[in-house]
């Protein structure tokens, strides 16, 4: 599917009165003035001039489900880590790209960096979104090719190609038994339609029984080599003492080549090649879209949890730092942590004074000031100053680990979910044997035993699972397709089944109903010039408050000698007196003078003014208002469990019209919550990104993540979307409600045909062109059906 | 009749060159990028092509 060229701008506009498009990304925007929405784009849209390579603008299209090529806010970590070094002086890498829109996007990306004199080959991949690097020098050129991606508007993470190969060479070999199945059906029915058309009539029996033997010489080995897939899986099944799909396709295979071969042998008149080679082209059809699908959308969630497993700087004793994985630190390593990174360990702050946003943790959305001595846990996002941390725990004893272990536990006791194909081929596999076992008795009572035979493998060829192989994996693979250009990754297989069936949407606060970071609320007296004051102390600080005041007046320039003390706030020395920005105790306000919500508040005071009150607000997602409201005319039931302040939970909750919500609620707590709305009988959807989620999103029926979620909370989700988006939550429920009705109409379709064409096929009537036909139109049928899941809405 | 013997086999030469074409294809990664092979041929022009790399001379 290619991009659809629409020249629109690809978002839809927050703001009903558009009078600018961004000159770099296109997004909308409501202020008139300035060419671009931020200092991002301006700064893409200069390099590609400089570049001059302007002639993306004119050719590029927008796809609408696509990121917008604005460059991200914060440089992806070291690519250098993941290139790999040749033997002869050149590197290698694989780097995933985010924000592909059409061939102009291929272009732009290949054309800046082949201006670089060290790269040889730069190759994007727009089907699967990759980009193949190799350049002449060492592996660290890597963070600076990566730097060009990002700057002209892409995201690109580092990508491990040897993990994926096992599983694109299986895709391969899939394709190669297509091919050749392929081959096989249109030769063999070539001649098949020479002799139904021929015999009787002037064929004689010599020409009929030559006819036979090429086929048979084409499609036996075709058969053996096409069918290994469905033999190797029926072997292991039947191994494990079960039956499976493959179970009947296998016997069904074998027999019928096996009868054909006898019939042609003894010169009669019925062979059946044409038959089984379609049969195996139309099931190789289904099973390469399953896996294809379905290893793509894998591998691109294997990925982004592969990258946010950032390495650890530790600190040896003879001074020097160096990068290693986390996995291998021991208890006792001193690991620094710069301000804005994450603390990748357990562990008590042993230098330095800072302040961390446990968001992940607990979903507080305020930080912590520590200092030496203090506890940290892993996945505390340090904000203010750099920290050395003493490692504690690894390994089993980590808060981190105790979390797992409460998923595994959760996991453990939800019951395995069968897909409903093999729910399906369960029950239909022994009836179809019993019927054509019958079908062998009940001839061969009547006449010859060839005769029953030969009805009997007519029965096992019509009933062949064909129509019911497509039938799940043809509408799965394009609803995946649909949501995976949309940024959203179905990560199980069976996820849409169990998307289909819920009633209960269960919303964690921060991170994912809000965007986890707090905006400044414009009201009240805060004059411009007050903020830029503000703004300009605030620049010496990465606290989430400081930055959001940065963003309010990013012309503030940073004003100079100011000090940061962690967990109180900035001091800035001036002749006239200390000008403080900080918490209410910092800035000396009494208690008294509390308005409203005391938490996300910044004062600021000078000397000889009255002090000001800058008041924050963690913002929501722009269309969580839009989601919720059409979920609940979805008729889902609503509830939102959050680890957050009551205060901030209600306010969240009221704005949004969400008449269930829980405040300051542990991880246990949430999987207890959820385990008792689901004994109750409601099928629950967990939509969270916490480390205080990860149980809770094991324990649901299924669960959906945030990109910017821990990884913890990718493996445990079912789905991971990426985006500021919300509208992710309500797409996927649409296209899972959607592709389950059409997998049970491709499942009615196939029963349907099923009770036609066996009775016939019992009756003995049925002759080799007719099962040719009855396969081919059902599959066809089942497979023009789940086409219309493409459409767009 | 006897036009068969002659027939069959050349028309199953050609279908095998077609199967052996396609596994050629495939092999050598032209099923890759479907999406992007068909949006290229828009941007090539003739002052975008590279120079010939080292290993691959034009005849002058």
């Amino acid at each position: 599917m290619s991009a659809v060229a629409t020249l629109a701008p690809p978002r839809a506009p927050e703001q009903p009165t558009v009078t600018a498009a961004c000159r770099h990304c296109g997004a909308p925007m409501a202020r008139g003035g300035g060419d671009f929405c931020c200092s991002g784009c301006a700064g893409a849209y200069a390099f590609i001039r400089e570049l001059g390579l302007e002639r993306y603008y004119a050719g590029r299209s927008f796809d609408p489900g696509a990121r917008l090529p604005r460059p991200p806010e914060e440089p992806a970590g070291d690519a250098a880590l993941y290139a790999a070094a040749a033997g002869d002086g050149t590197a290698s890498l694989t780097l995933l790209l985010d924000g592909l829109h059409c061939a102009a996007c291929v272009w732009l990306i290949e054309q800046a960096l082949r201006r670089d004199p060290a790269v040889t080959i730069a190759r994007v991949n727009l089907t699967t979104r990759r980009l193949f690097l190799r350049w002449v020098g060492e592996p660290d050129v890597a963070t600076r090719l990566m730097r060009t991606v990002e700057r002209l508007g892409y995201r690109a993470i580092p990508y491990d190609a040897a993990r994926e190969s096992g599983s694109s060479e299986e895709e391969r070999a899939l394709l190669r038994a297509l091919a050749v199945a392929g081959f096989a059906a249109a030769n063999v029915m070539l001649l098949s339609v020479a002799i139904w058309a021929g015999f009787p009539g002037e064929m004689g029996p010599a020409t009929r029984d030559l006819l036979h033997w090429v086929s048979a010489l084409i499609a036996l080995p075709a058969i053996a080599y096409a069918g290994r897939p469905f033999f190797r899986s029926a072997i292991a099944a039947l191994g494990a003492r079960r039956t499976n799909m493959d179970v009947p396709i296998s016997a069904g295979v074998i027999l019928a080549a096996g009868m054909s071969l006898f019939e042609t042998a003894r010169s009669g008149p019925h062979a059946y090649f044409e038959s089984v080679a379609m049969l195996l082209f139309f099931l190789l059809v289904g099973r390469y879209l399953d896996r294809r699908a379905r290893g793509r959308v894998r591998s691109a969630a294997e990925h982004l949890l592969g990258f946010a497993a950032a390495p650890a700087t530790v600190l040896e004793a003879n001074g020097a730092s160096r990068r290693v994985p986390v996995a291998s630190l021991a208890a006792g390593d001193t690991v620094l942590v710069a301000a804005g990174e994450r603390i990748p360990v357990d562990g008590s702050v042993s230098q330095g004074r800072s302040s961390v946003d446990k968001s992940l943790i607990d979903g507080e959305s305020l930080p912590h000031a520590v200092e030496p001595g203090s506890d940290v846990l892993a996945g505390m996002l340090n904000v203010a100053a750099p920290l050395r941390v003493t490692v504690r725990a690894v390994g089993e004893r980590t808060f981190l680990a105790e979390v797992v272990r409460l998923m595994e536990a959760v996991e453990r006791g939800r019951a395995r979910l069968v897909a409903l194909a093999d729910r399906v081929a369960r029950r239909y596999a022994p009836a179809v044997h019993l019927l054509a076992l019958a079908t062998f008795v009940g001839w061969a009572f009547a006449g010859p035993w060839q005769a029953a035979l030969l009805n009997a493998i007519a029965v096992l060829i019509i009933t062949c699972p064909c129509a019911l192989g497509l039938a799940v994996p043809v509408a799965q693979v394009i609803a995946c397709n649909r949501l995976f250009r949309a940024g959203i990754l179905l990560k199980s297989a069976t996820a849409l089944e169990r998307l289909d069936e819920i009633d209960t949407v269960v919303f964690d606060k921060t991170g994912t109903l809000t965007r986890g970071r707090p905006e400044l609320c414009r009201e009240g007296s805060s004059e411009d010039a007050d903020l830029r004051e503000a703004a300009s102390l605030a620049a010496h600080s990465r606290h989430p408050l400081s930055r959001a005041l940065c963003r309010a007046a990013p012309e503030a320039r940073a004003a100079v000698g100011v000090e940061e003390h962690p967990g109180e706030g900035l001091s800035q020395a001036t002749p006239e007196g200390e000008i403080r920005l900080g918490s209410r105790q910092w800035c000396g306000i009494p208690e008294s003078t509390t308005c409203g919500d005391a938490d996300l508040e910044l004062w600021l005071a000078r000397p000889g003014l009255a002090p000001l009150r800058f008041r924050f607000e963690d913002e929501l997602r722009p269309d969580a208002r839009e989601t919720v409201s059409r979920l609940k005319a979805m008729g889902k039931r609503l509830v939102l469990l959050s680890g957050d302040r009551m205060e901030a939970v209600e306010r969240v909750a009221a704005e949004l019209g969400i008449e269930e919500w829980t405040a300051r609620v542990s991880p246990g707590e949430k999987c207890e919550t959820l385990r008792l709305i689901a004994s109750g009988g409601d099928r629950v959807l967990m939509v969270g990104d916490g480390l205080n989620d990860g149980p809770a999103l094991a324990a649901a029926h299924v669960s959906i993540s945030p990109s910017s979620a821990i990884d913890l909370c990718q493996t445990a989700a079912d789905v991971v979307f990426q985006g500021a988006s919300l509208r992710a939550v309500t797409e996927v429920l649409e296209v899972a409600r959607r592709s389950g009705r059409l997998v049970r109409e491709n499942i009615g379709f196939a029963i349907l045909y099923n009770l036609a064409a066996v009775p016939l096929a019992i009756a003995g009537l049925v002759t080799p062109p007719l099962a040719a036909a009855a396969m081919s139109g059902s599959s066809i049928t089942v497979v023009v059906n789940s086409l219309r899941l493409g459409r767009r809405a | 009749m006897t036009g068969l013997l002659y027939l069959i086999p050349i028309a199953l030469a050609m279908g095998l060159a077609g199967l052996i074409a396609f596994l050629w294809a495939l092999r050598s990664g032209q099923f890759d990028d479907l999406d992007g092979a068909a949006g290229r041929v828009l941007f090539d022009d003739p002052a975008d092509i590279e120079p010939p790399a080292s290993d691959r001379s034009l005849p002058p």
